[in-house]
């Protein structure tokens, strides 16, 4: 055995409480983040059976599915989203956890809160009963989805029964081209590995064209772990991850900031340490990537094309191609570049920050969005609106013809009011282009902020550097 | 939670890969505040088209299928949103045993949670066994003795499956995961104080 340890390694070492006999570990949770969809059931669960929250003030909560993102001055439509809006609060209420209303301009996609409010820092253990919990990775954070059972037990214990994963290194090599994106190179990534490919695994993300990202991109990166298969994702913090931490409201400060940053520091991977498996992506092969199909290791690059089943020698990949290209309206052998869009969603926990609306501005200025099409941009958080409006992001984007909304998920699993009517085709800068996510029938091209706004304007879908 | 030890039944094939959680329930019925009631939503928009009518050509709508027990699946199954319930609504449908090649991650340990069993194994194998579920024959599955048992042309059958101890252990017992973890409040207890020793700005900040 080596004394050499991964980052993920050492964040498990150090979160351990005890040994169950099973030989399944007992890990302490340092946050939770709670939103309304899969926390009344847990809630529930803890009033039927006498418990109390361990430590409320690790926990923090939101709404985010099921609010709308316009008129919020009406309130919620639909009775169901309302009801589990109300239900959310009142269970924060009663066991006294931080919550954020609708009218608290902190309030958002809870992936975009917990970094925006130092909630998220290093070297801490993170749940949610969200799948894309895998985002906070990006601080060198161990963070992943759980069920609503498991929601429950961090409630009640503030700890998980876990068993340790496997170590994955996706080391990206190269400077990645100008105009290409976190967006592209985590695509890129699920297209050689699969959504299945990390599995089992904890993945760490390294390499120069990781190192050279901003925070948000590391953020869009450690999100997209999960439609690769792996609950967490991670990169070791470095000056960037402090330098971003500085000053946020739950971040430490003072003479706390300086030793917090010297612990950090102590947990970047050792040279040398043992990954299970190794994968080489090189930035400088990666173009910007789009979905064609349902399923999101169904990329190609913007100058490919659409596959052909009859190319496809695995029987259930050939099938699982016919199936998807019949849901998706396509025919095999399209360059993808011909594919026209009827809506632009440009959003979510993978791409709701104020550097993918910054990203947007810079081809929305001074172009407008075709007559055909329906664009809108939803900020991931008040405050990520907050900022764009200090800019002046939302008057290119009016003046353009987008439709700037309030924050939420919105249109990304489309729970809210927003979706796609059955055909509907959509520019997405989401993360999953499953069937029916964006509504029945629907269908989801993923991309780069940049790649939908391009496509809002062209009315198809196009290499933003080509405008 | 339910127990589970042995479960006979007839078994729906189901071959597709890549099976995600959108698919088990679509989001529409994840505004429930409750656990119940979830088994009619099951796979809805596979099972019905839009104006609300049954797609015969799925196996859920077919009648030899009806009051299977055991789902039989592509590679991958359970993928993508974390949502509990994929499993509620399975289990609430009546399926208690899910075989396939492999699952994702989060579902798979979902599965555990709610006294659902999945099985896996090698994909040639389930694909056999895909075949097999057509002729409606019963399948015995024992978790104690880790098997699935059925009689086919007169030949009895035997498949052995793996699965982790402390997992098999779980349905066996039924056991509430809460209390047990609830036993070691004071090892908890000894973690807080020492981490909040060690790194201190963990402790204290709450959002005002």
């Amino acid at each position: 055995m080596t004394d050499k340890k991964t980052i993920y390694d050492k964040i498990w070492e150090s979160h351990v409480v005890s040994t169950n006999d099973d030989g399944t570990t007992i890990l302490y949770i340092d946050r939770h983040l709670v939103h309304e969809v899969t926390s009344p059931q847990a809630f529930e669960g803890l009033r039927i059976s006498g418990r109390k929250v361990r430590r409320p003030e690790f926990t923090l909560a939101t709404a985010d599915h099921n609010v709308p993102t316009s008129d919020r001055d009406k309130g919620i439509a639909d009775p169901d989203s309302k009801l589990q809006v109300e239900t959310l609060e009142q269970n924060a209420k009663e066991n006294d956890i931080t919550y954020l209303p609708m009218s608290d301009k902190r309030q958002g996609i809870v992936h975009i809160v917990g970094p925006e409010q130092g909630f998220t820092q290093p070297g801490m253990t993170i749940v949610c009963g969200d799948s894309h919990t895998s985002t906070h990775g990006a601080f060198g954070a161990l963070a992943w989805g759980i069920g609503t059972s498991e929601v429950e037990h961090t409630l009640a214990t503030q700890t998980l029964i876990q068993t340790k994963a496997k170590n994955m290194c996706i080391n990206i090599t190269g400077k990645a081209i100008e105009g290409v994106t976190a967006k592209d190179i985590v695509l890129a990534i699920i297209r050689k590995i699969g959504t299945a490919g990390g599995t089992g695994y904890v993945i760490e993300y390294t390499g120069e064209a990781i190192r050279n990202l901003s925070m948000e991109g590391r953020m869009t990166v450690c999100n997209m772990s999960i439609e690769a298969g792996a609950r967490a994702g991670l990169i070791s913090p470095d000056e960037t991850t402090w330098e971003y931490l500085k000053g946020r409201p739950l971040a430490p400060s003072g003479k706390e900031y300086d030793d917090a940053v010297e612990y950090w520091k102590s947990l970047a991977t050792d040279d040398g340490a043992h990954y299970d498996e190794i994968v080489e992506v090189n930035a400088d092969e990666i173009i910007p990537q789009i979905t064609w199909g349902t399923s999101p290791e169904d990329v190609v690059s913007i100058d490919g094309f659409v596959p052909d089943p009859k190319n496809e020698k695995n029987l259930d990949k050939k099938k699982s191609i016919e199936r998807a290209l019949d849901y998706m309206g396509l025919e095999p052998n399209t360059p993808v570049s011909e594919i026209k869009v009827d809506k632009v969603f440009i959003g979510s926990c993978t791409n709701g920050r104020i550097e993918d609306l910054r990203a947007v501005s810079k081809i929305a200025k001074g172009r407008k969005v075709a007559g055909t099409v329906h664009a809108m941009i939803v900020p991931g958080s008040g405050l990520v609106k907050e900022q764009a409006e200090k800019e002046g992001l939302d008057k290119i984007f009016i003046e353009a013809g987008f439709d700037w909304r309030d924050p939420g998920c919105s249109m990304c699993l489309a729970m809210n009011a927003d979706k796609l009517q059955p055909q509907e085709r959509c520019a997405s800068t989401s993360n999953r282009n499953f069937e029916g996510r964006q509504g029945r029938g629907g269908r989801t091209h993923l991309m780069s902020p940049q790649m939908a706004a391009a496509a809002a304007i062209k009315g198809k879908l196009t290499d933003f550097r080509d405008l | 939670m339910e127990k589970f030890n042995k479960l006979s039944g007839h078994a729906i094939p189901l071959r597709i890969t890549n099976v995600d959680t959108d698919m088990i329930i679509p989001k529409q019925f994840l505004k429930t505040i409750k656990r119940t009631g979830l088994g009619e939503f099951l796979f809805y928009e596979l099972k019905l088209d839009q104006d609300g009518n049954e797609i015969s050509s799925f196996a859920l709508n077919q009648d030899q299928y009806k009051g299977a027990s055991i789902l039989i699946a592509g590679k991958n199954f359970g993928c993508g949103s974390s949502r509990e319930h994929a499993p509620w609504s399975i289990a609430d449908y009546g399926i208690k045993c899910i075989i396939a090649p492999s699952y994702a991650d989060i579902f798979y340990n979902n599965c555990f949670k709610n006294g659902i069993l999945p099985i896996i194994l090698d994909e040639e194998t389930v694909s056999k066994l895909q075949d097999t579920a057509e002729n409606t024959l019963n399948f015995n599955i024992d978790l104690e003795k880790q098997n699935i048992t059925y009689v086919e042309n007169n030949e009895q059958k035997e498949i052995s499956f793996d699965i982790d101890p402390a997992k098999k252990n779980c349905l066996l017992e039924g056991l509430d995961d809460i209390a047990l973890t609830l036993n070691k409040s004071v090892e908890i207890g000894n973690f807080e104080g020492s981490q909040e020793k060690e790194t201190p700005w963990l402790y204290g900040n709450k959002l005002t």
